[in-house]
Parts: C-alpha cells; structure tokens; sequence
C-alpha cells in the first residue's frame, strides 16, 4: 500500500516538475526571478512557493468533485418526499454552513486524530496517530462545499419546471434516466454560476489548511517571510498567486458557460 | 316507483392508507439515526468529561471572546459599510480611471483570502517598524486587533461595494426616469426613490456578508487575538480537552443561528407591503 502511494507520488512529482507553471523548464519563477528572492532552486524561494502553489491547486481540485457529489445527493434529500430525510439533511446544512471553515478544520482535524487513536488503542494498537493534513483538509473543505453546494443544486432544481419530468414520464424513461437525460444538463446550465461562486469560495478557503501545515501557498511564503524578513513582499507574492488562481477559474468557468449554454435557442 | 327498502348496513371505516417503507425512509431514518447517536456522543463526552474547575476558569474567557468576536465583527462591518460607499459610487461613475481603480480594488480584495489579506496587514506591514515609527503609525499596527480590523474592514468594503452597486443598478431605469418627470432633484431622487428600493434587494446579501465575517473572524485567533476560536484554541492547548471545540461550535452555530433569523423576520418585514 506504502509502495503504491510511493510510486504515485514520484510520478505525480514528476509530472508536476515538468508542466510547473512557476519553477519548471519555462516557469515565471525560472524566467524573471533568477537573482532574486524568488530564484529557483537553492538561491531563492522559488521553488518552494511553487510547490505551494501545486499543493494549494490540488486540494482544491482534489475537494471539488468530493463537494460536488455529496451536494447533489444532499439537495436531491432536500426535496424528497421523506419528513426525515429532509430533517437530517437541513440539520447537515444548518451546522457546516454556520461553522467557521477553521473551526470545521479543526473538529475534523483534531477529532479524527482522537477517533482514530480510541480505535486504534481497542484494538491494542498504543502510539501517537497523526492524521495526514491533506485528508484532513478535504474532508472539512468538501463537507463545507457540499452544504453550500447543496443549496445551490437545490435552487437549481427548483427551476427545473414540472412538465420536464412529466415529459420524462411521458416517454416512458424510468427517474434515473429522466435524471441524466433531461434534468441534470439544465440543473448544470442553471446552477453553474453559483457553482462557479462556491469554487471560488473554496480555492480561498483553501488557505486556512495551511494552519494545520500542509504546505500550501501561504505556509511557503509564511516560512519564507519569517527567514528573509521580507514579510510583505513575501505575502504579496501569496495574494498575486491566488488572484491568479482565480483568474484562472474565471476564464474556465466563463468558457463552460459558453459550452453548457451552446444548445440554447438563440434569441 | 322505486325506492330504498334497505339501509346499507354500517362498515368500518377503510384501513387507513399504509404508507410504504420505501428505501429513501430507510436513508431518512439511517441518517437521523447517525445525527442522533453523534449528538447522544458528544453530549456523553461532555457530561464525561465535565469538570466544573475548568468550566469555572474558561467559562468566563469563552465570554470575553465571545465579546471580542462579536466587537471586531460589528466595528468592522460598520466601518466597512461607511467605507464602501465611496468605493460603490466609484465603481458606477463613467470616469474611467476612477471605475478602474474601484474595480481593482474589489477584485483584489474578493481574489485573495481573508487570510492571506490579514497576514500582508499584520506581518507585512508589521516589517516595516522604522518607516511606520518615523510617521507615527506604529502604535496602530503594532496591536494585531487593530491590523485584525484594518484587514477586515478593507475587505468587507470590497464585498459590500458590490451588494449597494448591484442592488442600485438593479433598480429599473423607469424609476429614475419617473423621478425626473416629476421634477425631482437627482439628490431627492436617489435618497427617496432608489435607495429604498435598493435596499431591499441588499438586505439579504448584507445579511450573508455579516454572517461570512462572523465565520471568517475566526482567522484572527491565528495572528494572537484571542477572540472566540482564540480562546478555545488556548483552552485546548492546555487541557487537550476536545469539548472546548464543541462549545465553540455551538457558540458559533448559535450566533449564526439567531442572525439568520433575525434577518428572516427583518426581511418579512420590510417587504411586507410587496406580498399579495
């Protein structure tokens, strides 16, 4: 198991050395910042912050479809017809959505370290147990995204009219065909500017994990501003790497909606 | 001629319908079960784990973190508010750099997180002592509540910069037009036709934004404000006790909770005269 996760992250290592948008053979970092504090290599901080920033796209990326799915099958017990399963699935909303994203982290964090060690130590296991911070961030990250992700989907589907799934009825498609074929590509059309909003909300909120270590944007440039005393170069460094990321999420985002949008009538 | 020669004999009433245990009640149930047994466990671990020494030595700290929180958010709100109206009339205005540099500003400020934000404010702007000492600035940025609320005042402007445009430009042309035919000044106009009808659309976003801030204020535990999470991160470094994360939790949920509400009935409220 240690081998497979090994050889998975030498190849992910490697993949991410040569399409490295700041240190690799044509990165900004390797272009414009040798000689400076942002050199790579030795010389700079260069390539640590560009680890950073591949950590940083990776949990985001990571959370993503994690968020997504558990939102859609939260916003589908949301309008089911069951008095309980709607009651357990506003109750799931109502906590993560009025928790702070770093105290989330933290329960995860630290009541996973806890819940792990009590199973561990029944099974006559005795040793500190320390939960990887990655995992960790996911599963608070995407519990978060899925609650907000839920309400989204759940307005979404509410705009999806009823004569939809009568006319998915009508021609004899059985629910989870009339899900795939009729609803779920308007409920992507509708929802998909809210989407956009929560992912942003969640490349952000990406940058509390670096509290617990994970070495992501913010803890590179923290370590890095705390050895060169350069503190508020260093941190405008972090903030022009996230506006990036956001940009960039933009320029995709508009581009889905253009794609999501093609079969529309044109009026 | 017919007619009835015997009276149809009493029946019972029809069984009532049986509602089916269809496989999404199961889930219902499975779940509420799991929400059930997880608050039963954490309720157990508090009654636990309840010592009253310590409820008696972080009780009162919990409160004045509470306190704290609840300050830094409703000062930074304010301020941001007052802040945000330059920045909003900016943003609309058709001289181009002033729209530019509006839009930079918000997009900045909305691009980036609160955490980084806070940390360019308080350890970036912290490493420039001997400039702020020569211009007399030092004693601000040398307490991170103040730089906690510098951060967050600049960011929540951002924010509510773009609920007053959107809710201005979401008034129809027609009322400004309707205001002009009725020969009212621009000034008039705005405070007494627009604004009102604006503020309506906002109530809702501005809502939304303190309940963000109240969530986001929680990063200020990191740079050594004890606020609510501040004090509960202080707590469980001493006691590696894991309910101290719990009551803040709940603390939190509450006060979320009764904002959430509060603006419900507010909103009931003022849009009363639009229900049919």
């Amino acid at each position: 198991m240690s081998g497979l996760f090994a050889a998975l992250s030498s190849a992910v290592a490697w993949l991410g050395s040569v399409i490295d948008p700041l240190c690799g053979p044509i990165g900004i970092f390797r272009l414009f910042g040798s000689g400076t504090l942002l050199a790579c290599g030795n010389a700079g901080w260069g390539d640590e912050i560009s680890y950073g920033f591949m950590i940083t796209a990776t949990l985001a990326i990571a959370t993503l479809p994690v968020g997504l799915f558990v939102g859609f099958f939260i916003a589908l017990a949301k309008q089911s017809e069951e008095k309980s399963l709607r009651l357990a699935s506003n109750i799931y909303t109502t906590i993560f959505r009025g928790l702070p994203e770093l105290l989330t982290l933290f329960i995860v964090y630290y009541g996973l370290q806890i819940l792990v060690q009590q199973f561990l130590a029944s099974l006559g296991y005795q040793g500190a147990v320390e939960i990887n911070a990655f995992v960790a961030g996911m599963i608070a990250l995407g519990v978060v995204f899925s609650a907000y992700c839920s309400e989204v989907l759940l307005s979404a589907f509410k705009a999806i009219p009823r004569g939809q799934y009568e006319a998915g009825d009508a021609l004899g498609f059985h629910r989870g065909k009339t899900m795939r074929l009729i609803i779920l590509p308007q409920l992507v059309r509708i929802a998909l500017p809210g989407l956009g909003n929560l992912w942003m909300a969640l490349l952000k909120d990406t940058a509390l994990v670096s509290v617990i270590g994970l070495p992501d944007i913010l803890r590179q440039t923290g370590v890095a501003a705390r050895v060169s005393k350069q503190a508020f170069e260093f941190f405008a460094v972090a903030c022009l790497l996230f506006l990036i990321l956001a940009m960039l999420s933009s320029i995709v985002f508009s581009a889905l909606e253009r794609w999501t949008k093609r079969s529309e009538a044109v009026r | 001629m017919s007619h009835v020669e015997t009276m149809i004999p009493p029946q019972p009433a029809p069984p009532g319908t049986v509602r089916p245990f269809t496989a999404q009640r199961l889930i219902g149930n499975i779940a509420l079960g799991v929400w059930l047994a997880a608050s039963v466990g954490l309720f157990l671990l508090m009654v636990d784990g309840w010592d009253p020494e310590k409820f008696a030595k972080y009780g009162p700290s919990f409160l004045s973190g509470l306190g704290v929180t609840l300050g830094i958010v409703g000062s930074s709100i304010t301020l941001g508010a007052i802040l945000s109206l330059p920045i909003a009339f900016a943003r609309m205005s058709k001289n181009k750099i002033l729209g530019w540099a509006a839009y930079t500003y918000v997009y900045f400020f909305r691009g980036t997180p609160l955490i980084a934000q806070l940390f360019l404010v308080y350890y970036g702007l912290g490493s420039f002592r001997p400039q702020m000492e020569a211009i007399g600035l030092w004693w601000f940025f040398r307490d991170a509540w103040n730089c906690a609320l510098l951060a967050f005042t600049l960011n929540t402007a951002a924010y509510q910069a773009e609920i007053l445009r959107g809710a201005i430009q979401s008034v129809p042309r027609g009322q400004t037009e309707g205001a002009a035919a009725l020969g009212l000044p621009p000034r008039v106009a705005f405070f007494k036709v627009i604004l009102p009808q604006a503020l309506i659309v906002a109530l809702r976003p501005y809502g939304n934004e303190i309940i963000l801030m109240i969530k986001g204020s929680a990063i200020v535990a990191i740079v050594t404000v004890f606020d609510l999470m501040g004090e509960t991160r202080r707590a469980f470094s001493r006691t590696f006790d894991y309910q101290m994360y719990v009551w803040a939790a709940i603390l939190y949920l509450i006060m979320v909770e009764i904002l959430r509400n509060l603006w419900a009935w507010l909103e009931d409220r003022i849009t009363r005269h639009l229900k049919r």
